[in-house]
């Protein structure tokens, strides 16, 4: 089938690989249906709905960028998305990109769990004290640490 | 909105299975207990509400924004 995408203009898809999303994600309740794509040239991916071009979520592998992250997924979460194996499992955190680029920032509290085997997926909402939605990306230069 | 009064240790039912009891109150704190199936998620409202802006916001990316970016992070 041909989609609308936000990044990539019209994409042909199979639909083996589209992911459900069976409770959406909190605000997009109704979006269930996305694919992810990657970008060009970066290590970034777009999940993108099938059903509304302009709902498009850049994705980035927070572990490259964030050496301390870590994320316990619970029983809850294993059985919602019928993971059984560590090789089921493809975590990615969401970018609010901005301009400058250098300020944009990472999602760390709610990462989106993708089951690669049975394509499924979810945005978990951690329960932890230590994330929030808007971790910077970058370290701010020292000179400007040093204002 | 649905304006009930309890006491501590009592309890509402929100359907057949989820349970909210009243355990303390200390001034404007009031601490409660919920007893729900696993499949049911909770959260403090604000954190909800902080990741529905979050994505919200996620998605004001610009395309030609991106474009620029992309150029920054070549892959190695």
């Amino acid at each position: 089938m041909k989609i609308q995408t936000k990044f990539h203009g019209e994409v042909q898809l199979d639909t083996e690989n589209i992911y459900t999303f069976q409770q959406g994600m909190p605000g997009f309740l109704n979006e269930k249906k996305f694919i992810l794509l990657e970008l060009d040239d970066s290590p970034f991916y777009v999940l993108q709905s099938i059903t509304k071009a302009a709902v498009a979520f850049i994705l980035v592998d927070p572990f490259k960028v964030y050496s301390n992250y870590e994320v316990k997924l619970s029983d809850e979460v294993l059985e919602e998305l019928q993971i059984q194996s560590e090789q089921d499992v493809a975590l990615f955190v969401i970018l609010s990109v901005k301009e400058p680029f250098e300020t944009s920032t990472a999602n760390l509290i709610a990462p989106v769990i993708l089951n690669q085997t049975k394509k499924m997926g979810k945005q978990h909402i951690l329960k932890s004290e230590l994330y929030h939605t808007q971790h910077a990306l970058f370290e701010p230069p020292v000179e400007q640490e040093v204002k | 909105m649905l304006v009930l009064t309890r006491k501590i240790k009592e309890s509402i039912m929100i359907g057949n299975d989820i349970e909210i009891t009243v355990l303390a109150v200390d001034g404007d704190q009031i601490k409660l207990g919920i007893n729900a199936p696993k499949q049911v998620e909770i959260h403090r409202k604000e954190v909800y509400v902080n990741i529905q802006q979050a994505n919200n916001e996620a998605l004001e990316t610009k395309v030609d924004h991106l474009a620029h970016f992309n150029k920054l992070f070549k892959k190695e």
